[in-house]
C-alpha cells in the first residue's frame, strides 16, 4: 500500500486540494496497491486476449485430425503436442477457452440479473421479503451438483433437437449454472438495500414524490454496484469450475467440441502417455479461476469505504 | 432453547418436503421412457405393462404421495430390520423403491455404498480440520508475517484450483512418475494384519488429501479471520494484564472463543464435502455413492437418481440444523426466545 501512497505528497499541496478525487478514481488507487489483484488482471487479461485474438494467429483448425501424428509431445509443430488423433492441442486449447469463458461470463451476468432482482425486491418490498427470502433458502438446501447432472442429462435431447448441438448445450449449461448460484448474492444485495432504504436520501427523494422504481433503478442500484461487482467475478470463477466439472463427468459439452474441461475429460486416459494432455487444460481453467479470485479479493477491498481511506 | 430446536426442526419439514416435490417432479416430466433400452422385439402393449408394473400408470399426485411413503415410512423401517433383526408388521409385502436398473431395493444399493464413501469423505474432512486450525491461528497471530503470506496464497490456490485437476495432478505425481501410491482405490481390499493396513493408508492418502487440501483452505480463511477478530477484543488485554501467559491467553482464551463460529462453518461444509465426492470417486475409482450416482444418470436409473439426490438435500438441511443449534449451544451471548 505504500507504493501507492508515496506520489500523493509528491504533488503540490495546492493542487492536491484543488485536485478531482472521484470515487472510482479512489478505488482505482486502492485497487492498483493490491498486488495480487494487479497480477490477477494481467494473467486474466492475457487469457482473454488469447483466447480470442489467439485463434487468429495460430491459425490451425482445432478439429483437424492427423493419425500419422498421434499424442506427440511440446514441439515446434505443435506447441503443446497432439491428441490421440492427431488434432493440435494448442489450438484446441484456444478454441476450449472461448467457450469456457464465454460459458463463464455468461452465466455469472444470468445469475447477478437474478440475484440482484430478487435481492432488490426482497429488500426493497417488505410484502415480498418473507416469500423471496423463504424461495433463497429453499435454492440453498438443493443439492445442486446432482440436480445440475440430472437436468442435463435429461433435457440435452429435447434442446439439442430445438437449438441445434452447440447452441443447445450452450443455452442449457448457462442457464442452468446461473439459475441455481444466484442465492448468496440476492442475500448480499438484500441486507445492502434494506440498510439503504432507511437512509436520508431515500427519504428526501420519497418526499419529493419521485416513484419507487424511479428511487430503485437512480437511488438504490448505484449504491449496491459494489457488492454485485464482487460476487459477480466470483461468479464467473465458479461458473467455470461448474463448466469444467460438468465436462469432467462426461456430462457437459459433446466430445468433438472442446472446452477445457472438455479436453482435460478426453485427455485423463491417456494420462500415463501424454501427462500434458491433462496438464496444459488443467492449468488453463486453474489460472483463469485464480486470477478472477484475485481480482475479486482487490475489488473487494478497494470497494469497502473502511479501508480505502487509509 | 429445546423450543428452539423442536420450532426449527418443524420449519425444515416444508423445506424438505418442497425439495422432495421439486426432485420428483424434475425426473418424472424429463421425457426419458425406462422401457427404452429393452430390445425392440417386445409388443407395445407388453411394453405398457411393462411400464404399469414399474408404478407409472396411475396419476402424477398419486405417483409423487406413493413415493413418499416408500420413501419416507418403508425404507426407514427396512433398514432398521436389517439392522436389529426384527420385524415390524407386514415386511414381506412392504413395497421399496426399486432400482430399474437392479431391481433391488435402492436402499441395498446404497448402505452397500455408504462406507467406502464415509471413510474417504470421513477421514479427509478430519485431516482438513487438522490442517486448517493451526495454520488460520498461526496466520492470525502472526498476521502478515511471511507465514501467513504463504498461507494465504495456498489457500487461495487451494479454493481456486478445481479438485479433478489436483486429484490427476497427484496421480501423475505420485503414481505415474514417483510409482509411490496406487492412483486406484481398491474397495474390495480387506485389512487384516499390518501389510494390508498399510496398503489401505496407501491408497487413502490420494483421494483424502484432494478433498481434505479444497476443505483445509477455506476452513483455515474463517479460522483466521475469526482469531483477528478476537485478539483484539478487550478480554484480552485483560487477561495479559493480570499475568496470564501468552499460551494459555492464545490457546484457551481466544482459541475457544474464534472456534465458535468456525465449528458452524465445519457443520455447513459436511453436505458440500460429500458433492465434491462426486467428483473424487470419479478419479480415483472410489465405488462409492457418487460413483452410483453417476451410474445411476448414465443408466437412466430413476428410483436410484431420486433417493441419492434426495438423500444430499437431506444432508443439507440436517447439518444447516446442526450448525445453528451448535452455534447456540456453543455461544451462550445467543438466546433464542
Amino acid at each position: 500500500m505504500s507504493e501507492a501512497a508515496s506520489p500523493e505528497p509528491a504533488a503540490a499541496p495546492a493542487a492536491a486540494a484543488t485536485a478531482h478525487r472521484s470515487l472510482w478514481g479512489d478505488v482505482w488507487r486502492q485497487f492498483r496497491a493490491h498486488r495480487g489483484a494487479m497480477i490477477g488482471t494481467a494473467v486474466f487479461s492475457f487469457i482473454l486476449a488469447a483466447v480470442i485474438f489467439g485463434p487468429m494467429i495460430w491459425t490451425v483448425n482445432p478439429g483437424e485430425t492427423n493419425i500419422r501424428a498421434r499424442n506427440l509431445p511440446m514441439s515446434f509443430a505443435h506447441p503443446f503436442g497432439t491428441d490421440n488423433v492427431g488434432r493440435d492441442m494448442l489450438a484446441q486449447m484456444l478454441a476450449g477457452g472461448r467457450v469456457s469463458l464465454a460459458v463463464g461470463i455468461t452465466a455469472m451476468l444470468v445469475s447477478m440479473l437474478i440475484g440482484a432482482l430478487i435481492g432488490v425486491l426482497a429488500g426493497y418490498f417488505r410484502r415480498l421479503d418473507g416469500a423471496l427470502m423463504r424461495l433463497t433458502e429453499l435454492f440453498l438446501a438443493l443439492p445442486i451438483l446432482p440436480l445440475l447432472l440430472v437436468a442435463i442429462l435429461l433435457f440435452r435431447d429435447t434442446l439439442r433437437a430445438n437449438f441445434g448441438p452447440e447452441a443447445g448445450v450452450f443455452l442449457m449449461i448457462v442457464l442452468i449454472i446461473g439459475v441455481t448460484s444466484w442465492m448468496q448474492t440476492a442475500r448480499i444485495v438484500r441486507g445492502e438495500v434494506q440498510s439503504i432504504k432507511e437512509r436520508e436520501f431515500v427519504l428526501a427523494a420519497k418526499s419529493i414524490g419521485t416513484k419507487e422504481g424511479r428511487i430503485i433503478t437512480r437511488h438504490i442500484m448505484p449504491n449496491v454496484l459494489s457488492p454485485i461487482m464482487v460476487s459477480a467475478t466470483i461468479g464467473v470463477a465458479a461458473a467455470i469450475i461448474t463448466e469444467s466439472t460438468l465436462s469432467f463427468l462426461g456430462l457437459g459439452f459433446p466430445p468433438d467440441f472442446p472446452t477445457w474441461g472438455r479436453l482435460l475429460y478426453d485427455g485423463k486416459d491417456f494420462l500415463t502417455r501424454a501427462p500434458g494432455r491433462v496438464i496444459w487444460p488443467g492449468l488453463a481453467i486453474s489460472l483463469t479461476v485464480l486470477s478472477v479470485n484475485f481480482i475479486g479479493d482487490g475489488l473487494r477491498d478497494a470497494l469497502d469505504p473502511r479501508i480505502r481511506g487509509r | 432453547m429445546l423450543r428452539y430446536a423442536i420450532r426449527r426442526l418443524l420449519i425444515s419439514i416444508p423445506t424438505l418436503l418442497a425439495i422432495s416435490f421439486i426432485v420428483f417432479a424434475l425426473l418424472d416430466l424429463a421425457p426419458s421412457d425406462p422401457t427404452a433400452n429393452l430390445p425392440l422385439t417386445i409388443p407395445p402393449e407388453v411394453r405398457e405393462k411393462i411400464r404399469l408394473s414399474l408404478g407409472l400408470g396411475e396419476p402424477f399426485p398419486i405417483r409423487y404421495l406413493k413415493w413418499l411413503q416408500q420413501f419416507l415410512i418403508n425404507e426407514p423401517l427396512a433398514v432398521f430390520e436389517q439392522l436389529t433383526g426384527l420385524s415390524i408388521g407386514d415386511s414381506e409385502n412392504r413395497l421399496r423403491v426399486l432400482s430399474w436398473a437392479t431391481r433391488s431395493p435402492v436402499t441395498d444399493l446404497i448402505v452397500e455404498r455408504m462406507p467406502q464413501t464415509l471413510w474417504v469423505v470421513g477421514m479427509s474432512y478430519v485431516v482438513a480440520v487438522l490442517i486448517a486450525v493451526p495454520i488460520g491461528v498461526i496466520s492470525a497471530y502472526r498476521q502478515y508475517s511471511i507465514f501467513d503470506q504463504v498461507g494465504t496464497l495456498i489457500s487461495m490456490l487451494g479454493f481456486s484450483i478445481p479438485t479433478f485437476f489436483t486429484g490427476l495432478l497427484l496421480i501423475v505425481i505420485f503414481s505415474v512418475w514417483l510409482g509411490w501410491l496406487p492412483s486406484i482405490y481398491d474397495t474390495t481390499h480387506v485389512v487384516n494384519d499390518w501389510e494390508s493396513f498399510l496398503f489401505q493408508v496407501r491408497q487413502m492418502i490420494m483421494p483424502t488429501m484432494v478433498l481434505a487440501l479444497a476443505n483445509a483452505s477455506q476452513i483455515s480463511r474463517f479460522m483466521r479471520a475469526s482469531m483477528l477478530d478476537n485478539l483484539n477484543q478487550d478480554y484480552v488485554r485483560t487477561a495479559r494484564a493480570k499475568g496470564v501467559r501468552e499460551r494459555t491467553v492464545v490457546l484457551l482464551h481466544v482459541l475457544r472463543n474464534s472456534l465458535i463460529p468456525v465449528v458452524t462453518v465445519i457443520a455447513l461444509g459436511v453436505p458440500t464435502i460429500f458433492g465434491g465426492a462426486i467428483v473424487t470417486e470419479q478419479i480415483f475409482r472410489v465405488n462409492g455413492i457418487g460413483a452410483l450416482l453417476i451410474t445411476g444418470i448414465e443408466s437412466n436409473d430413476i428410483p436410484l437418481v431420486q433417493t441419492l439426490t434426495f438423500i444430499f438435500a437431506i444432508l443439507i438441511v440436517l447439518f444447516n440444523l446442526i450448525a445453528d443449534l451448535l452455534y447456540g449451544v456453543l455461544d451462550p451471548r445467543i438466546r433464542y426466545e
